[in-house]
């Protein structure tokens, strides 16, 4: 008997076809969103409305939901005079600001050099860090030796900070034998373990979850050392940023986590990597606390990064950072920004310059002129043409890199296995073709057969 | 000595481990309190402390993610992937971030992970419980991807692993580890009846990269890995083929010295994997041969492998090669 006609089944008697009454309904529409402004348009901002004297700096291991405000609000010291005010007031000597005016200023030239050798063909590619300058310098500030940074592409006044020589820096941009990796990867993606600095990778995000998993060595081991790592605003869209979150939420290890919301992932714009408010207010949801920072107010984002880091010492877990910044130059130089951005944007973005604001501070308190700015400027522009000279002596794209050419088959494994030895042996010309006592051509007449002897 | 299931053996790696260093820890889906969903870490949370043996979210790629973190910051991490069907979230993480971390940094920085996942099929797994990937892996420099067969090699190996810088990817059939295998699904041979079931307690290595060769023999070379080295080893009883067995142990880096030796020898060949066929390992292994052996060859090399179809669970045992299989293709190359 065939039964098989009690396999087809009827539709379910309930199911409604047709459609249902709605009260007011909305347009059923795909909404996408784009940037506020694009080529042709005329940019105009609102300024910030926060000041300084909003957020109050709690205690740093305040319990996350005290500091809900401080996620969706804005952390700033400095006003628009270049005065501090505020809770949030760091105790940096003027002797710190000096220095990291100096390193800001240091980044800037290392980037505009970098730019203008890469348009002569001297470096294949580059990515300037204009406008984000206080990001990397005033975060990497807050942190001490022992503890492991693990940055974004973003951020060479980061590496600076952790001391890694700016004739290094331009050798790994240039590729050459001078480079401390070899050569082996793009310009900008540095490595300093002397430093305790992370090398980078091109895969955006993928930093996250692994700054969380060194912070949670450091707990493991019981160490009192702090794991901060970068991200931008398009990378927040990662699977990893969650992860990360995720992690940091179940197992709290001394970690301190930045979107850098620079308003820009090449051409797409913040507005379609969150449909949310902002990043910190992510951190909610993770019962983490959130700080949503002035990114180019040295001071406040320095404030924010002491406050997260102290947290994560004392035991408290992981922070999450939102620093709201501007890109000034284009993603890289392999794009060309007019064709997405509008013109004029970057000038009438509200945030200002960081450089600008933190010399202003130090003019205000006596401890800074117009003069002084000008002779360093002056002197950190001829250091960045006399390193970057300094670095084309270890080689260049025209007079040969330097490399070993079996070079490239080390540091795969820890020990070279014999496959990859054979493959060296064969580019270096050393290898040995498989013998033949006769031509391959009357073998294949006789037939494959079993070799002689 | 005790005799050991495979279970046991990869267990019993891992306490030794726990024990002699503390920089290992173990942690993945289900693997702290509750042992794992194979048991293969049930007890060690007991034994070794929620720090060194813990649960962790069910996120693959935040799971290697943050190993990799910890594996740069001076821990040896041994994180389990509840099934290598799964791994595939963590692949950003293993193949761009894991593998290239030492060469992209000059050696600054690197991560001794060993990734340990149950492969392969035959436990009426279907589609997701069941595939070998090992090729994905095989395809990137800079990991070493090791499949034992038994439990002595389980043990040994996953040691030798742990103990390596370099990252491993630890594929356990999942097929044997309550029991060996003949090719018959009905059947589970016990481990306490290999003499490969007998497994010292205490730390020993097996080392990486070296194959074993399971059985001599003049005829022809058949090459396996995993589950398929006692499918091939029944075939060959089965056939009365004077047959030399070779049980790859490591699929990369490969040894290829001990698989050319023996093709050079017997001059015919036969390769086996559960894998679908192409661009599975064995086209890998076949090039090589081909390579290497070519003025040594008698016929062409055969592969019997998994179909190049998804992983069908009702039709399991239509999928996997089976004795009949490799039995024909054995009288195949030594009839050309």
């Amino acid at each position: 008997m065939d039964d098989s006609s009690k396999l087809v089944g009827k539709a379910h008697p309930g199911a409604r076809t047709g459609s249902v009454p709605l009260k007011d309904p909305l347009p059923m529409v795909l909404r996408v969103p784009t940037a506020p402004y694009r080529p042709g348009d005329s940019p105009s901002f609102v300024a910030f409305s926060h000041q300084p004297d909003d957020l109050p700096r709690p205690d740093t291991l305040a319990s996350y939901e005290s500091l809900r405000e401080h996620a969706i609000g804005l952390i700033r010291v400095l006003d628009a005079d270049g005065s501090a005010r505020g809770d949030w007031q760091p105790q940096l000597s003027p002797q710190q600001l000096r220095s990291g005016l100096e390193m800001m200023l240091r980044a800037r030239h290392l980037d505009v050099r970098m730019i203008a050798m890469q348009r002569q063909g001297r470096l294949s590619f580059y990515v300037s860090s204009k406008g984000e300058e206080a990001a990397a310098v005033a975060g990497a500030a807050a942190y001490l030796h022992g503890d492991v940074l693990f940055p974004s592409y973003r951020q060479p006044g980061l590496f600076l900070v952790r001391g890694m020589p700016m004739v290094t820096i331009i050798c790994q941009s240039i590729g050459n034998v001078g480079d401390n990796t070899g050569g082996r990867q793009m310009p900008v993606h540095y490595s300093w373990r002397a430093g305790n600095v992370v090398s980078i990778s091109s895969p955006v995000g993928t930093q996250f979850p692994q700054a969380v998993g060194a912070a949670m060595a450091f707990a493991y081991r019981g160490e009192r050392h702090v794991v901060g790592t970068w991200i931008g605003d398009g990378t927040a869209a990662q699977g990893d940023f969650h992860y990360a979150l995720n992690f940091a939420s179940v197992f709290r290890p001394p970690c301190v986590l930045h979107v850098v919301d620079n308003q820009w992932a090449i051409s797409t714009h913040r507005s379609i990597a969150t449909g949310g408010a902002t990043f910190a207010a992510r951190a909610d949801a993770y019962r983490l606390p959130g700080l949503r920072v002035d990114g180019n107010d040295y001071l406040a984002v320095y404030a924010a990064e002491a406050w997260a880091v102290e947290r994560a010492r004392r035991g408290g877990g992981t922070t999450l950072i939102e620093l709201v910044t501007y890109r000034r130059d284009a993603h890289s130089t392999s794009d060309d920004p007019s064709q997405y951005r509008a013109a004029g944007e970057p000038d009438c973005w509200p945030g200002g310059d960081p450089i600008e604001r933190l010399k202003q501070h130090l003019i205000v308190i006596g401890e800074w002129s117009e003069e002084s700015h000008q002779s360093l400027n002056a002197a950190l522009e001829q250091e960045a043409a006399a390193t970057f000279q300094m670095a084309e002596s270890f080689g260049t794209n025209a007079t040969g890199l330097g490399h070993a050419s079996d070079a490239l088959f080390h540091d795969v494994y820890r020990e070279m296995p014999p496959h990859l030895q054979a493959q060296r042996a064969e580019a270096l010309g050393e290898t040995d073709a498989p013998q033949k006592e006769e031509p391959a051509i009357l073998r294949f007449v006789e037939g494959p057969r079993r070799a002689a002897g | 000595m005790s005799t050991m299931n495979m279970i046991q053996a990869v267990r019993s790696a891992l306490d030794v481990m726990l024990e002699r260093d503390p920089d290992v820890c173990v942690f993945g889906e289900d693997a702290g309190y509750f042992g794992g969903v194979f048991r293969a870490t049930q007890g060690l949370q007991q034994k070794y402390g929620s720090r060194r043996v813990f649960d962790t979210p069910l996120a693959e790629g935040g799971i290697i993610g943050v190993a990799i973190g910890m594996g740069m910051n001076g821990l040896r991490p041994v994180p389990e992937i509840q099934f290598s069907d799964y791994m595939y979230p963590a692949f950003d993480q293993i193949t761009n971030e894991l593998a290239k971390l030492r060469y992209r940094s000059a050696g600054e920085w690197t991560a001794p992970l060993t990734i340990r996942t149950p492969s392969g099929g035959g436990i009426r797994g279907g589609l997701f419980h069941s595939q070998s990937p090992e090729a994905y892996y095989t395809h990137t420099p800079g990991l070493c991807v090791v499949m034992p067969s038994n439990p002595h090699d389980a043990k040994g190996l996953l040691i030798s692993s742990i103990e390596s810088d370099d990252p491993v990817i630890f594929f356990e059939p999942k097929r044997l580890y309550r029991g060996s295998f003949d090719g018959d699904p009905e059947s589970v041979p016990p481990w306490r009846d290999q003499p490969e079931a007998e497994v010292p307690e205490e730390h020993y290595r097996t080392p990486l990269g070296q194959a074993h060769i399971v059985r001599p023999g003049d005829e022809l070379t058949v090459i396996a890995w995993g589950t398929m080295v006692h499918v091939a080893r029944a075939a060959i009883q089965e056939a009365a083929i004077d047959a030399e067995l070779i049980d790859l142990c490591t699929l990369l880096p490969l040894d290829l010295a001990t698989i050319t030796a023996s093709v050079e020898k017997t001059g015919r060949c036969v390769v086996v994997h559960e894998a679908p066929r192409t661009c599975g390992f064995g086209a890998e292994v076949v090039a090589l041969i081909q390579e290497h052996c070519f003025w040594n060859m008698e016929s062409p090399v055969l592969r019997v492998t998994g179909w190049d179809t998804p992983f069908p669970c009702g039709q399991e045992w239509d999928y996997l090669p089976n004795r009949e299989r490799i039995a024909g293709a054995m009288r195949a190359v030594l009839a050309a």
